[in-house]
Parts: structure tokens; sequence; C-alpha cells
């Protein structure tokens, strides 16, 4: 934690802000330097109020957090964007002067975090100095080295004022459909530097007297593709805001000034002893080590990017250590994670630490009182350097999501198996899908207008199996606790894309004694665009999910896209056409329906940059499935013969992976013999004994390949990433694999590109800045 | 807090309980006395005596030794992986998926990973075939240690004497 004692332009500062007369970073030390010595929020060993009042407690949270919840279903009504009105793509919360959360809405709650950053940067950084910080000031934020998630989640952050007092923050944030990067969309690729990364507010004054400022209306509208978007995001942004501060406004004048500051410093102790306790009631202690990865395929012809350093096969390396501790608090040690990297991807500290959050509001912690306290309960080591915390100021953030959300897949993992310990089998989760495709793309849309989209049908992916239950089919994305696919028609008129179908995409949830929920696939067809182009992003060489005690990972991607599909003429012959449901991709089923000339890209390259797409052409997204619970052979033979006439699951895999016996009627419809699959399952099990080899033994040979340096490019450029960064995760690989002393393994070798790896300058060595540091690193 | 039965939490090991009951679980704050309710269920699924302590899996357990009161994980057939604070996965059979072909097994074509980024691990019972669990690494990755549970401060929490070899 950041405890920043000197600030320049300390000389000039007006009159606090505070009763106190202390400046608002000397107020927010003491709360860190009382938290510190004490183990408790700002010192507080009891909780008085809520003790001696507990009713009036209650009463203030439950006014706060219906107010929130309110404001935020109000103010997404003014949105025209389908991200934020049909997907839900905001949240608003409160904050007290420190800019500590107190309460927060429903959405996406990963800005608990990344608003109070922005609040905790304008602190350290003597913003009450200049440019001031007065009644009816908006702030806009957007600066990932803030440790805003990535430039598309706009922040207006409005001061609260009681009688010439800062009391409190009120943020809100909207996943806008645009920055103005390089490439169109909100999580574009393309761009490897923040300077193509779109627009960057850092923490700007953009609004006084309730009114946005001319001059950034102007500026910000002509900075971006969909203006019509942005400005009616920047009015539900700020709509939320001021309904909060009237709410806060009338809880003062009811229960008192007095009441409610100390309500908002105890409730963020309340909400520290809460996670503890749910903590010790749930889970094991001890260690668990768990591990994630991310395939960057940047060598590919269909990956343009404008420098040639960023033409490289990479992989992204998230190892956790979680250490459960006897007084139920616990640490996250991502010691040994790769480098930050020449992409999109890289993550703040901020952004990795606030968004797990949204997971475990939906495991650990299912509760409305999510606020700061449950950081303060847990301690999170982030090294420097890494992708989750990088020592560059160069970095691109666009879709930091996608290396998060892989990385918090093993936290699932890991915490899970505390849960199946102890015998809480209900809240067993084997882990998220990695939630993509992302479609993204832009250009003159149906309408003649300059525009941009990114599909947030990725709201609705399959979801981990669960210890007692298969996941859930095509609902819900681990970034947004209400996951939602969005409606067709919505869609269709957001995007020049036609429905040509939108299907379950059979084989998707990883098996196992319950399978991960399916995801689901839509073909669209462009039509009535002037100039197109659109990209893939997603997983397609590697998973991120694993599976959990015998289960299976989900299905990887694959991409599917066709050009001069000679469709506009079978429309007008009445020929067939495809309508989705490629069910078996080796199959080519739509391929079938297709003219003669069609070229049509199919393969395991998920991650594109800008192609251009004509009227008639095809881009499938396929939308991922969750992974799987407890070996296969133990699934219940009724279900299997649901999921095959579900089309969940091909018949060969229902045999192979499932060990059923099956037949089919001549309606086609698929039956098991309970019998016959009892008999195939032990002769499965006896195959495996059969084909296994003791581990011991097979690690003498996988060691062989390591001295040998038999591996791809890719794998032993994350490994030599790795070990530059940590030595530890170099001394317990090397101790693992019993190597030689002198074994070493360094980029250097690769004969690949190395820029940032041995100079880069952080954003700490700009002159009169002081970032945020809430994590070990 | 709610209490549940040996019966309830019995089916809930069977996924056979009925949803108002598990959505009871899911929202209720948690009962501490599942434990031993839940320790009570799996041993009666095994036939052998040694006490389980913990469940590692499915078919996996963390048992301590009628013979001298050592601590090790054992599967539900009986097989003895070893002492439970060294990793089980060392003692068993392991299966790699490397290659297109191996991958097609269980994937259809495109929808596996290439197993020049990514391989699967598949760690089997020696003795029954099991499949305990599937690591999806890099070639090249460690195998994992998943969970070194403190025992003594577990019991701790759940007001019970520890084990004594823990």
């Amino acid at each position: 934690m950041t405890i920043q004692e000197k600030i320049n332009g300390a000389g000039t500062r007006p009159a606090s802000l505070l009763p106190s007369g202390l400046t608002l970073n000397d107020h927010r030390n003491l709360i860190l330097k009382r938290t510190e010595e004490t183990g408790h929020y700002n010192g507080l060993e009891t909780l008085e109020f809520k003790e001696s009042d507990p009713i009036g407690y209650e009463r203030i949270f439950s006014k706060l957090r219906a107010g929130l919840v309110n404001s935020r279903e109000v103010a997404k009504k003014i949105a025209a964007s389908p991200i934020v009105e049909q997907e839900g793509e905001l949240c608003f919360t409160l904050y007290n002067v420190a800019g500590d959360c107190i309460a927060t809405s429903t959405g996406i709650i990963i800005h608990v975090g990344t608003m109070g950053a922005a609040i905790k940067y304008m602190i350290q950084n003597n913003w009450e100095s200049n440019p001031g910080i007065n009644p009816g000031d908006m702030f806009t934020n957007n600066d990932c080295q803030i440790g805003n998630v990535h430039p598309c989640d706009i922040a207006t952050i409005v001061p609260i004022f009681h009688e010439g007092n800062l009391i409190g923050w009120v943020g809100g944030v909207t996943h806008v459909i645009d920055v103005g990067a390089v490439g169109p969309g909100s999580m574009s690729n393309g761009q490897i530097q923040r300077f193509g990364d779109g627009v960057q507010i850092t923490c700007r004054k953009t609004g006084v007297n309730d009114t946005p400022l001319r001059d950034w209306l102007h500026e910000s509208q002509r900075n971006v593709r969909t203006p019509k978007y942005w400005i009616l995001d920047e009015k539900t942004r700020i709509a939320g805001c001021h309904m909060i501060r009237d709410l806060v406004e009338e809880t003062v004048r009811e229960e008192g000034i007095e009441a409610y500051e100390r309500f908002a410093t105890e409730v963020i102790e309340d909400g520290r002893r809460g996670l503890v306790s749910r903590i010790k009631a749930m889970t094991i202690p001890g260690k668990i080590k768990t591990v994630a990865f991310v395939d960057v395929p940047y060598a590919h012809e269909d990956v343009a990017v404008p420098s040639p350093f960023a033409k490289v096969d990479t992989i992204m390396h998230a190892p956790c250590e979680i250490t459960v501790k006897p007084d139920a608090t616990w640490r996250l040690d991502f010691e040994g994670c790769s480098r930050w990297g020449w992409h999109t991807y890289n993550a703040n500290p901020v952004a990795f630490t606030s968004g797990i959050w949204v997971m475990m509001t939906q495991s650990l912690v299912p509760t409305e009182r999510i606020n700061d306290g449950a950081r303060y309960a847990t301690e999170f080591r982030l090294p420097k350097g890494t992708w989750t915390n990088p020592d560059d100021r160069r970095t691109a953030h666009a879709d930091a999501w996608h290396f998060l959300v892989s990385s918090w897949s093993s936290l699932w993992r890991g915490i899970s198996r505390t849960y199946f310990g102890r015998g809480y089998l209900e809240e067993v989760n084997a882990g998220n899908s990695n939630p993509c495709n992302w479609l993204q793309g832009g250009g003159i849309n149906q309408e003649g207008e300059i525009h941009a989209v990114n599909s947030f049908e990725t709201a609705a992916c399959g979801t981990g199996a669960c210890a007692v239950k298969d996941g859930l089919n095509h609902a819900a994305a681990i970034w947004n606790p209400e996951g939602d696919m969005g409606d067709i028609e919505i869609w269709e008129l957001a995007e020049p894309l036609l429905y040509m179908g939108r299907t379950i995409k059979t084989n998707t949830g990883g098996y196992g004694k319950y399978r991960g929920g399916l995801g689901f696939e839509t073909l669209r067809m462009v039509w009535g665009s002037a100039d197109w182009t659109m990209f893939f992003m997603g997983n397609g060489y590697m998973n991120s999910d694993w599976g959990l005690m015998g289960g299976y990972p989900a299905a990887t991607g694959y991409r599917f896209e066709a050009h001069n599909t000679g469709l506009l003429e079978r429309i007008s012959e009445g020929k067939s056409l495809p309508l989705g449901k490629d069910r078996d991709p080796g199959q080519c089923e739509l391929e079938k329906h297709l003219g003669p000339d069609a070229q049509v890209k199919r393969d395991k390259q998920c991650i594109t940059t800008e192609a251009i797409f004509e009227n008639g052409d095809l881009y499938l997204n396929y939308l991922r499935g969750g992974p799987g619970f407890g070996d296969p052979l133990d699934r219940d033979i009724a279900d299997v013969e649901n999921d095959l006439n579900q089309n969940f699951v091909l018949p060969a895999f229902a045999e192979k992976v499932y060990g059923v016996v099956i037949s089919q009627d001549k309606d086609g419809a698929w039956s098991v013999d309970s019998e016959k699959t009892v008999l195939q399952r032990g002769n499965i099990r006896q195959a495996r004994i059969a084909r296994g080899t003791p581990t011991r033994q097979w690690m003498e040979s996988e060691r062989q390949r390591i001295i040998d340096k038999d591996a791809s490019v890719q794998v032993q450029q994350m490994f030599a990433s790795s070990f530059y960064l940590s030595e530890r995760f170099l001394n317990e690989f090397k101790t693992f694999w019993d190597l030689p002393a002198s074994w070493e393994l360094k980029e250097e070798e690769l004969g690949i590109p190395m820029f940032g790896a041995k100079h880069h300058m952080d954003l700490s060595e700009l002159p009169d800045v002081h970032p945020v540091i809430m994590t070990e690193q | 807090m709610s209490n549940f039965t040996k019966k309830q939490v019995s089916d809930l090991v069977k996924g056979s309980l009925d949803w108002d009951t598990l959505h009871m679980m899911l929202s209720m704050p948690k009962d501490k006395e599942r434990y031993a309710n839940y320790m009570s269920v799996l041993q009666d699924q095994v036939s052998w005596d040694d006490k389980i302590i913990m469940a590692f899996g499915p078919h996996l357990y963390l048992a301590e030794t009628t013979a001298d009161k050592s601590l090790v994980t054992k599967c539900s057939c009986g097989h003895d992986f070893g002492d439970y604070r060294s990793n089980w996965k060392l003692n068993a059979l392991v299966y790699v998926r490397d290659d297109e072909e191996k991958m097609q097994e269980v994937y259809p074509k495109l929808m596996a990973p290439d197993t020049n980024w990514q391989v699967y691990r598949e760690y089997y019972c020696p003795t029954c075939g099991v499949m305990h669990d599937i690591e999806a690494p890099t070639p090249w990755y460690p195998v994992i240690h998943d969970f070194q549970p403190d025992i003594p401060a577990l019991f701790d929490w759940l007001d019970l004497p520890a084990p004594v070899n823990a």
C-alpha cells in the first residue's frame, strides 16, 4: 500500500476539504497506518455503530445499496448502446473520502476497485490543489495505468459534499463501444502500444457545476468512431452519479452526518470481517497451487501489427500459489508470471485484484455487501514486470480481459478444492470458460455512418461444472454476473450482420461426471454495409480452463470465415443456405452451402486483425463452453443419452469419452445400453491402465526433452520470460526436473525479437507522477 | 445457520439432492456439521477401514490408516498413493495427449489444443483405472502439487481433535 508522504504543490494547497484540516492525502495515510498497525480497517477493533445501533446501521446500508441498484437500472435506459442497455455493462459505486468502496450496485463490479484507484490517484497526486475538487465537479478516467481494466471502460467520478466538506465520492462506469483505437471495437487488436489503444483520459476534470465542459464534449466525441453512443453513455453515467449523490445527501439529512461518516468507515471493516468469516466457514487452510495459460499467436499472416518486434508467438503464464492462513486471511502470490507483451492483453494490478471479486461474489462472498473490506483481508503479490504489473508505460490493455479471465479460471479450481474437501460440494466450480469469441470490427454501417461493433453475445458462454450438477449452457461470463446473450433483433439493428443461425454449440462443454455448460454459435452474414472489416479475438491453440478432479477442459476455439460466398446468388436462386450448426468442424458443413468460388478460412487462428468483409460474406461467432468435473466414466447414463438427443455431444465422443454403448432408432433418437455400458466402462478403465506410464518414469523422458531444448519456440519463450523475472520459479523448475546446475534457458537463444525484455521505462519515472500501489510487487 | 441430515448430504454427494434443499445449501450460511456428515457418507462408500479425513476428489481421499495412524492419499478402490504431504500424481499412471491423433480421441478436429502449445496429462489410478485429474499445461511444465492442506489448522477451525500425525 503506498503511503505518499510528500506531494508536489503542497505549498499552494487550498483550504482543506475536510473538517479535520488534513489534506486528502494525509487523511488517507492515517487510515492506511491505522489499518497496518491493527489489522483492522482504520484501526476499528470494534464496530461501535453497528453494535450499538444495528437497525440504524442496516437502515443506512439498505438505503444506499437499494439506491445504487436503482440508479443503475434507471440510468441504463438512457444508453443506446446495446452493450450497456442490453448487457448491463455498467456499474455505480459509492466511496468514502479516502476512495475506499462502501457499497456498489449490481453489474460489472470489477470497477469497485478501478474507480477507487482513480480517486486514490487524484488524492495522491494533489488534485485538490490543481485542478481543484469542488461541489458540482465531474472527473473522467479510463487510464489503464491508473488501474482501469481497458480503455473502453469510461468512469465518471463525482465528489459529494456536505456543508462545504467532502464526505465521499460516487463513480459510474460504462463499457463504451469504441474509444478510437487503431482497431475498431471496444476490445480491439492491431495496436500493440498505449499510443494506439484509443483515447486515454487521466482523471480529467470534465465538468463543473454539474455541467460537462464544452471542450470535453467536442474533443471526446471526435476521438471515437461512435459519438452518439459515446454521448448517451456519458449521460447515463452522469445521471446515475447524480441520483446517488442525491441519495447520499438525503441519507445525511435523515441520519445525520456523524452517523453517515461512522457508517462509511465501519462498513469496510465489516466487509473485511465478512470475508475472513466466510473463508473460515467454507475453505481449508493450506497451500493451493494452480496455473493458467493463454496463446498469443501473433506470427500468423492474419495478424497485422505496426511493429515487427510484435510478430512473435508467445504464451501468457499465470501460476498462482494461494495460501489460506490459520487466521482465515489469505494470500495470492503470482510469482513466476511471464512478461507483459506487445499486444492488448496486459493488465494493471488493480484490474487483477479488483476483478477477483467479480468471481468471489459468485461463491466465497455471495453477498450484496461487497466493498473494499474484502481487499483489506487479502494479500496480493503481483511481481513487477509481469503481464499483470507491467514496468513499461507503453503497454496496451484493450483486451486485458483475455488474460485476466484466463488466470482467474485457475483460481476457481484452486479454491474449489477446499470447498470439496470439506463437503461444500454445492459451491464447487470447475472454472469459467474463456468468454470469447469477441466479434469486432467497423467501417460504414447499414445506416451509412462510421461505426464500430463489439458483439457482447460473449456475455453468455457455458459455465464450469459443479460437483453436483452440470454447468449452465450459454449462460454467463465471468466478468458480468448477469450474463445475457442479447436479442438477435437488437444486434441486427446495431450491426450490419444478419443472423443465419444461432444454436447451441455441440461438444463445447468439457466432459466429466458433470459436464461443463455448452457454448453457442451464431453465423452472421454481412449485409447493408458499405465498407466493413471484422476480426476474431479468442483462444484457439490453447485452453485457459482445465477441468477439475478428472473432468476435461472445454473445447478450444477455431475460426471460420468465408468470402466470395455466392450467397446472394444462392438466395435469389432459392438454393440451400448455411444456417449455422457447424457441429463437427471437421465435416465442413457450412461449405456445402456456398458457391464454388468461396474462399474459406477454417483453422485455429482465433486472433486476427481487421480483414475486409463484403456483403454476403460469413463470420462464425463461436462462444465457448465451460470445463467439466470428475471422471467422465462416472457420468449418469441417462444424462449421456440426453446429451446425445439434444446434440450436446457427438456420438463418437459419447462412445470414446463417456464409454457408452449406443444405438439410434428409425426416428433418429439415441438410446444407451446400460449393461453393455457398464462392461465397456470397465474395459476403458483397463485400457487406461494399459496405456498409462508411471509418472516418475514419464518424467525421465520429459526431463530429457528439456535438456535437449525440445519444445516449440513459444513454449521456450514463455519459460525463458518467467525464468528471467523469477529466480524462485527457475529454481523450482530446475529442482523438480533435477536439471544440472549449469542448465539455463534465455530468450536470446530463441532468435526472436526481445523488445521490452531488457529496456523499459515505468510510469513512475515520469515527473510529478505518483502511481497508486495497492499490492506487493 | 441451517443443519442438514446425513441423508441429505448423501444425496448431495450422489448428485440426487432436490433443488430446494440444494438452493438452501447455497444461499444459507454454511453448516459446520457438514464435515462430519460428509466424512461419514464417504466412509460408507468405501470398502476399507482407514478413516477418511478429507476428500481430494470424487475417488481420492486423505485417510488415516488403522495400522499406524499415518496419513495417506488413497483411491476409493484402496490403492495407496503414499504420504499425503507428497504429490500423489507422482505415484499415479500418466497418459499424455501430446499429438493431434491423441487429442482427436477426445475432441473433434479443430476443437482440441495444438500440442505444440499445450498437452493434456491424464492421471489414472494404477489399480482401478479411475481418472483422478487432468492437467492441461505446456510441454515441460512441472507436475503440479495441487493442494497441501494445513490439517491442524482445519481441525482447529472445526473444533475437533486433529489426527495425531498431522
